[in-house]
């Protein structure tokens, strides 16, 4: 078992916390965030330093506190719709996802078929994004800026073809209760083709600029290791699981939507610090898009999109409950819904995968880091604060 | 998962239980059998993953209900466990020495539905919410409109409209005869 090493900083109180003195002036108070741009959206992390050494870290969240939780109480089943893809800002249509498999296996409605590619093309439309701005963060949390742009610039044009198929950049709000809203736009194939191509290219510059960069290996190798026997511990899952060598991944261990006809493996590592973390990322994107291809080539050309919903604005569910998840690109992302039979969701419970990392995870990971190395460290969890708080 | 409900019943008193897939379950257990539960399954059974701890607020009777959703990666499938508690003392014994990640689940309970969790670290420290003096906001007897209400102060110059006599007023206009 992995124990940091504590022996040069102060004893332990005895109710395990550690006895700090800041009178000492040994000691200082450091926050990271909210507004940093080492942090990762809106949350900050209270450091204590001795030197340029962290000796404890201690996340903070709720600057983005919205309650959604308890504003789906409140709202019809087809009224929460459109307020759960706000949970995630960049990758929101696993909200809309997990939402609306929830809500189907309660109310028992069957997906079409057509309905279920489509879903999975945009998931994996939205992890390619969501991988692509991870890795601009990450570039840069390690002072290279100029990555950041040839991401965004990759991500622009993915957000495209999101606005051509769903009319939407960001929040999509396609994927609800019963199927999705409408097939694929003529000529979609070809020009989602000229993306990906656009993108591979991309991801081999960017290759060749940061992973085969001396300083950003140097930097990154070794930083930020998480022991496999930490993994069940902590709750870690995704790609930080697997740049431990543990193949976790919910599309090959409890296969959903068309992932069972795809070809395709979950890509491991084996050093578990934040280089093989930013490694493992990189080639999944590189999997999303050849999965991309496949569901072009393989998905049914027509059909029904939609199934038979009740009258939403009289929708009543009856008592229930159940947990569904998917492989988001931060890890296992899931919706635990409880139904009383009235027309109102008793309980949405959303399980983030920023959750476990981005407070127990990181508080653990941050003892004995450098300062300068704390921005790439919580970057390489890849954590999103709003899926923190809800 | 048949069979493993079969086995766990053997060892401890299950109460109601809904299959609710193949792959998932829901067992009632009384508090008491928790713990012994949630080890046996973790250091037997497989189920080493704790996927999320959260409460229902069940107030028509009185209860809250807490959520232990357990995960076995080998063989693909998940139980949760559901544990009823006293509304009126609500606090529940502390999972954290068996996944520390359950402290952050148990701190936000404390904060979000007033259930305490005895030991667990850092539990009174706030976590979203801060200064906050009212009832715990996800108790469903939390009024949200009322809090917003004596909260926030309405900006002046904008008015509310009520909804259906201004959608009456714009489309169908009173027509003078």
């Amino acid at each position: 078992m992995y124990e940091v090493d504590r022996s040069q900083y102060p004893a332990k109180k005895a109710d395990g916390t550690l006895d700090i003195d800041l009178e000492s002036g040994k000691y200082l108070k450091l926050w990271q965030g909210p507004q940093h741009p080492g942090i990762t959206g809106n949350m900050s992390v209270e450091l204590t330093v001795c030197g340029d050494e962290v000796v404890e870290g201690k996340t903070h969240v709720g600057y983005l506190h919205r309650g959604f939780e308890k504003l789906m109480e409140r709202r019809s089943f087809i009224q929460c719709f459109p307020i759960v893809c706000r949970i995630c800002v960049p990758e929101p249509d696993f909200n809309e996802y997990c939402y609306a498999a929830a809500v189907e296996e309660l109310a028992g409605i069957e997906v079409p078929e057509m309905a279920d590619w489509i879903r999975t093309l945009i998931l994996e439309m939205g992890r390619i994004n969501s991988y692509l701005m991870y890795m601009g963060g990450q570039a840069g949390s390690f002072g290279m800026g100029v990555i950041s742009q040839w991401t965004t610039y990759v991500r622009d044009l993915m957000l495209d073809r999101f606005e051509e198929l769903t009319g939407a950049r960001i929040y999509h709000m396609f994927i609800l209760p019963g199927g999705v809203r409408d097939t694929l736009p003529d000529g979609f194939e070809q020009r989602m083709e000229e993306t990906l191509q656009e993108i591979e290219k991309t991801m081999q510059e960017v290759y060749d600029a940061m992973f085969c960069n001396a300083i950003f290996k140097k930097r990154t190798i070794g930083l930020g290791y998480i022991d496999p026997s930490l993994l069940d511990t902590y709750g870690v899952t995704g790609p930080t699981a697997r740049a431990a060598g543990v193949a976790k991944d919910v599309r090959k261990d409890q296969p959903y939507l068309v992932y069972p006809e795809l070809e395709f493996e979950a890509v491991t590592g084996v050093d578990s610090d934040v280089f093989t973390r930013a490694d493992v990322r990189r080639r999944d994107l590189l999997v999303s898009v050849d999965l991309i291809r496949q569901i072009l080539a393989k998905m049914p050309r027509k059909g029904p999109v939609m199934a038979e919903l009740p009258n939403v604005l009289h929708w009543k569910i009856p008592r229930g409950e159940t947990y569904i998840r998917g492989e988001c690109s931060r890890g296992e992302y899931g919706y635990y819904l409880v139904t009383d039979g009235s027309g109102y969701p008793r309980r949405v419970n959303v399980r983030g995968p920023s959750y476990t990392h981005a407070v127990a995870l990181l508080e653990r990971l941050i003892v004995n880091v450098n300062i300068s190395d704390v921005a790439g460290l919580m970057v390489s969890l890849h954590t999103y604060p709003p899926e923190i708080e809800r | 998962m048949h069979e493993l409900t079969t086995r766990l019943n053997k060892l401890f008193p299950l109460g109601e239980l809904t299959e609710q897939r193949a792959d998932l379950a829901f067992v009632s257990v009384a508090r008491e059998s928790l713990r012994p539960l949630l080890q046996q399954l973790r250091d037997q059974e497989g189920f080493t993953h704790l996927v999320l701890l959260t409460a229902v607020d069940w107030i028509e009777e009185n209860q809250f209900q807490l959520t232990y959703l357990l995960s076995n990666r080998s063989e693909a499938c998940d139980i949760g466990i559901r544990v009823m508690i006293d509304r009126d003392e609500a606090n529940m014994e502390s999972i954290h020495d068996l996944w520390p990640t359950a402290a952050t689940y148990q701190r936000e309970l404390k904060e979000m539905f007033g259930i305490d969790f005895p030991g667990s670290p850092r539990i009174d420290e706030e976590f979203i919410l801060e200064g906050w003096v009212d009832l715990p906001p996800y108790r469903r007897d939390f009024d949200t409109l009322k809090f917003s209400e004596d909260t926030y102060a309405q900006r002046p110059g904008r008015e509310t409209l009520d909804p259906a006599q201004h959608m009456k007023d714009q489309l169908y206009p009173v027509v003078e005869e």
